[in-house]
């Protein structure tokens, strides 16, 4: 492939990942930046051109070694979920922008300390980014079948000017905000679809060596097998080989939690904890996915091309041998896609650490305080641009003067190591209080020269002085120095070892300078606040002890001149609100101190921001005991707080049920009055009629004529028998509704007492002519008292009468025995009852507007007192409009 | 020419005593069972006076004589109450509503008429 023509797809593909960038930045609120899937994929920015190349290199040299880097972080995955939500919390919380910041954090924004892990990581990176760039370099030699790459010459080197392109993506995605804390969904989006890419083009290429190359896994196996070293690649040598494959699992999982690119990816980009719920599968699939074929294309290289071409490259080399030129153009492309996230977002991590770790508060701090807002701004992110471009050529001189010779795998497992020194202090600090900042500080400091000395100085002799003897012998021949087999341990990889004796010494000086030395009251402060983290979302603003004089005029001023006027004062007012606080509060206290802090650090790192604010405050000095007794209490305080919530809680409860009782009552007292209103209505009522006609008579007894007379009387008789009808049924309904009536209750057979209260009704059915049709005869005994049900049935019948049309009525009796109850039907053919009249229609005096006689025959208390029998007897009543038409009345009584 | 009287209630036999004095003291009768189809007569007959229950199905005494009250051409119909309800709360409602006055279940028919003659002088 012409040198041009790849070169103007290299162009054309980075086009596309800056308009993807650039979109995604533009549509950042988006359902389609912000999901699971592109957390996780963003998260395979782990699987860098190391594992896209690097990994079939192993392979085919030493069989299964290259898997423990992915093993490590499958296995670790649950525990990984488990630890990333406590560290996502307290990040998110502090607005920590870097691995740097996390851990100096914890250890009181200790500067010293920030700047010694920005050390570590660029001195853990630059290198690992160098392996990356001779990736590109060989890859795009391999492509253009140009044997050498001249490096003597950088303006010639194509990989010169990919490395700046890829400075200027970091740059023009990573540097828009000045607070490094925030997302970046541009460069996560990219990487997320590189990550598709990497994959997919990578799994083309496993089943094009598999199956088009060869028949399948068990064809190369067989042929594989022919091979005289065979054994020596799949055979697992007991013992040493399983410490070492423990070593570098062990090492592969604080790798996934340390890496700069990795924090970066998974805990600054995090925008909702709950991706981390997708993450937890899909992730381990991934890299699952992505080792499946590793093997078969070394196996499948090591049968085509043997020694002729190297191993790292069987991938690209196989399908351009094959002459399949655009398949090795994809595989080209997956790995310049694993080569381009690493860079992009390693340097990105890389460049906010030396920023706000290194550069700022070192060096730009007093300047800061005297500039201005804008000013300020545009410096913070000039260094923060420089240093991106300043990491990539420091690992692009790095990749041309030193890693010609080394392999891909070798200086990412260096990177490995260095990074891991971070490990002590990181994940202990978690969990134990006492971690002190001098502790971790001379632990990574001894780690790091531990690992220097086994694994770093070993190299550089070798490749520059070709001096093995130092290797072999030791310095100064002394075998227990031996930078391969410290102490007599030489059953390990140089890898593994390095890592065994540097965690060692590391681990071992963090915790005896930790135990001998105790931090002071601050860092104990911080570290109460990193392992209690169960309470870490109560505590939040109140967890920092802090004791002294300070105004918020002062505070304001240093928050102006890094956020400007508008942004400060909003998040002053809304930290007024949030704790009640008048506007024009003078004094600040530990909560403001502590708030003011987090607001700075996005943009100038943690140590930053505490030197500048303690520079306007004026602090007193706190015992230890002081600070431990002041967070006992804040947390007991928490506790109580809860207990005061609770019972607070509860007493609402308690008021609002005293309330709905009282309510109850009026309600109950109202009804009461209503009762009254009612009885003395409908009493007066027929003593009015009766009145106005008696008086009537006698004034105009001479003068009135006969019939009318007749009609006076006749109706003085009607009222009288209605007002003794009335007062019998009050009377009664009261009687029997506070139980001062006695049930007579015998056996009965309601088939006859059907027969009684239809023939005594039946009167009236006539004068209105309506029909009764009776369905059911057979004997039913129950138990019951007769008058009583009497009555209610009669009550049911002429109730069913008043509702039924004269002449067109239809009343419909029926009754049967379910199980152990007599039910009781009674039908007419009337309108359907109004809803709202449903629940009514068995109270006192409650009267339905469909009734067709104006006034009813009853007294309003003919179904309340129906319903107070049945009760008495333990049975039930009820109302039913039928579908077609009609209404059933019913009751049910118990047999026996 | 006659007065004419609109008696509204519910209960027939009060109705018969009262349309009997009535036309015995020269007024010219009208009768509705309920407020609703006083409402729907009142406007055909445009009384002098309505005697008015309150307690009465569907439409009450209160709801007609606020319908009375909307009507421009009965601006000068008197309207009286006639209630078995004799709290002094009932009777100050009744009168707050508008009505000229409110008389009491049970009554004498004489006082009645009288009460009623009175508004007219």
């Amino acid at each position: 492939m012409s040198n041009l023509l790849l070169v103007s797809i290299i162009i054309l593909y980075l086009v596309i990942l800056f308009g993807i960038a650039y979109l995604a930045e533009k549509k950042s609120k988006s359902k389609w930046v912000n999901n699971p899937y592109i957390y996780t994929l963003s998260l395979a920015v782990y699987c860098s051109a190391w594992t896209y190349y690097g990994s079939v290199g192993v392979a085919a040299k030493s069989g299964f070694d290259f898997l423990p880097i992915y093993l490590g972080p499958v296995i670790a995955f649950p525990l990984w979920i488990v630890l990333m939500r406590k560290i996502i919390r307290i990040s998110k919380q502090h607005k920590v922008s870097s691995i740097a910041d996390f851990i100096s954090l914890r250890y009181a924004n200790n500067r010293f300390l920030g700047a010694l892990i920005t050390l570590i990581c660029v001195v853990g990176t630059v290198p690992y980014i160098a392996l990356q760039l001779k990736a590109i370099s060989d890859s795009f030699g391999i492509m253009t079948t140009q044997s050498n790459v001249d490096v003597t010459n950088v303006l010639s080197d194509h990989t010169f000017y990919i490395a700046i392109l890829l400075g200027i993506f970091a740059t023009f995605f990573g540097t828009q905000k000045t607070d490094a804390s925030e997302n970046h969904k541009g460069i996560i989006a990219s990487v997320a679809f590189e990550s598709i890419l990497k994959l997919i083009f990578f799994l083309i290429i496993g089943i094009y060596v598999t199956f088009y190359l060869f028949n399948g896994t068990e064809d190369i196996l067989s042929q594989i097998a022919q091979k005289e070293n065979f054994s020596s690649l799949t055979n697992f040598n007991g013992l040493e080989d399983g410490m070492n494959w423990f070593f570098m699992i062990f090492l592969s999982f604080m790798a996934i939690f340390l890496l700069p690119r990795q924090f970066q990816v998974s805990v600054v980009e995090n925008s909702r904890e709950k991706h981390l719920k997708k993450a937890i599968w899909l992730f381990p699939l991934y890299l699952l996915l992505f080792n499946l074929f590793v093997i078969y294309i070394a196996w499948g290289g090591t049968i085509k091309l043997g020694d002729s071409g190297n191993p790292d490259y069987y991938a690209l080399l196989m399908p351009l041998q094959n002459g399949d030129t655009f398949l090795a153009l994809l595989v080209f492309l997956g790995g310049f896609s694993a080569v381009i996230s690493m860079v992009v977002v390693s340097t990105l991590a890389l460049s906010t650490m030396v920023s706000n770790n290194l550069i700022i508060p070192y060096g730009f701090l007093e300047q800061f305080v005297k500039g201005r807002t804008e000013k300020n701004d545009f410096y913070i992110k000039a260094i923060r641009r420089v240093s991106i471009f300043m990491i990539i050529m420091a690992a692009y001189l790095f990749y041309i003067t030193f890693s010609v010779e080394s392999s891909l795998i070798s200086i990412g497992l260096i990177s490995f190591v260095v990074i891991a020194q971070l490990g002590p202090s990181f994940f202990i600090g978690l969990f134990w209080n006492r971690g002190s900042s001098n502790g971790a500080i001379w632990g990574i400091i001894i780690g790091f020269c531990v690992t220097f000395y086994t694994l770093i100085l070993p190299l550089i002799m070798h490749l520059y002085f070709v001096d093995d003897q130092f290797i072999d012998q030791g310095p100064l021949g002394i075998e227990m120095l031996k930078p391969h087999a410290l102490f007599g341990i030489d059953f390990l990889n140089p890898h593994a070892h390095a890592f065994f004796w540097s965690m060692f010494f590391n681990l071992f000086t963090y915790l005896i300078v930790s135990i001998s030395q105790k931090g002071n009251y601050r860092e104990r402060n911080y570290a109460e606040m990193f392992v209690d983290s169960q309470n870490f979302n109560d505590l939040q603003d109140n967890a920092l002890v802090w004791k002294g004089e300070a105004y918020v005029a002062d505070i304001r001023n240093v928050l102006i001149k890094f956020l400007g006027n508008e942004r400060t004062e909003r998040a002053l007012s809304l930290f007024f609100q949030k704790y009640d606080l008048p506007q024009d509060t003078q004094m600040a206290d530990a909560r403001l101190i502590n708030f003011s802090e987090k607001l700075l650090t996005g943009s100038i790192g943690g140590s930053s921001a505490k030197i500048l604010i303690s520079s306007v405050v004026k602090e007193e000095e706190i015992s230890l005991v002081e600070v431990l007794k002041i967070l006992e209490e804040s947390k007991e305080n928490i506790t109580n707080n809860k207990l005061l919530t609770q019972e607070s809680t509860a007493l609402a409860k308690m008021t609002e049920k005293l309330q709905q009782m009282n309510d109850e009552l009026i309600k109950k007292d109202h009804q009461k009055d209503e009762f009254l209103d009612t009885v003395s209505h409908e009493l007066k009522t027929p003593v009015t009629g009766i009145r106005a006609a008696t008086e009537l008579l006698i004034d105009d007894s001479e003068d009135m004529p006969t019939e009318i007379k007749d009609k006076f009387l006749k109706n003085i008789l009607n009222d009288s028998e209605r007002l003794s009808r009335l007062i019998n049924h009050i009377l009664d309904f009261e009687k029997i509704a506070n139980g001062r009536v006695d049930f007579n209750q015998k056996k009965h057979d309601f088939n006859t007492s059907l027969t009684t209260s239809i023939s005594s009704i039946n009167q009236i059915a006539i004068k209105y002519n309506i029909k009764i049709k009776r369905l059911s005869f057979q004997s039913v005994i129950a138990q019951y008292d007769e008058d009583r049900i009497l009555q209610v049935l009669t009550n049911l019948l002429s109730n069913a009468i008043k509702f039924c049309k004269p002449d067109q009525g239809v009343i419909t009796i029926s009754y049967e025995v379910v199980s152990t109850h007599l039910l009781v039907y009674i039908h007419n053919n009337g309108k359907a009852i109004p809803a709202e009249d449903k629940a009514y229609i068995f109270d006192k005096f409650y009267q339905s507007k469909n009734q067709n006689t104006v006034k009813p025959l009853g007294s309003g208390l003919g179904l309340a007192i129906s319903k107070q029998i049945i009760l008495k007897h333990n049975g039930e009543i009820w109302v039913k409009n039928e579908n077609k038409n009609g209404v059933t009345f019913g009751f049910q009584l118990p047999i026996g | 020419m006659k007065r004419k009287i609109l008696i509204v209630d519910d209960e027939p036999n009060i109705v018969m005593s009262l349309e009997y004095a009535f036309n015995r003291g020269g007024y010219e009768v009208f009768i509705a069972r309920d407020g609703e189809e006083a409402i729907q007569i009142i406007q055909d007959i445009l009384p002098d006076v309505v005697l008015l229950d309150i307690m009465m199905p569907n439409v009450d005494g209160f709801q007609t004589l606020e319908f009375i009250k909307q009507v421009p051409s009965m601006h000068a119909t008197k309207v009286v109450f006639l209630s078995a309800k004799n709290k002094a709360v009932d009777i100050e409602k009744g009168l707050s509503k508008g009505a000229d006055k409110y008389l009491i279940k049970p009554f004498s028919v004489k006082k009645i008429m009288v009460e009623i003659n009175e508004l007219f002088n």
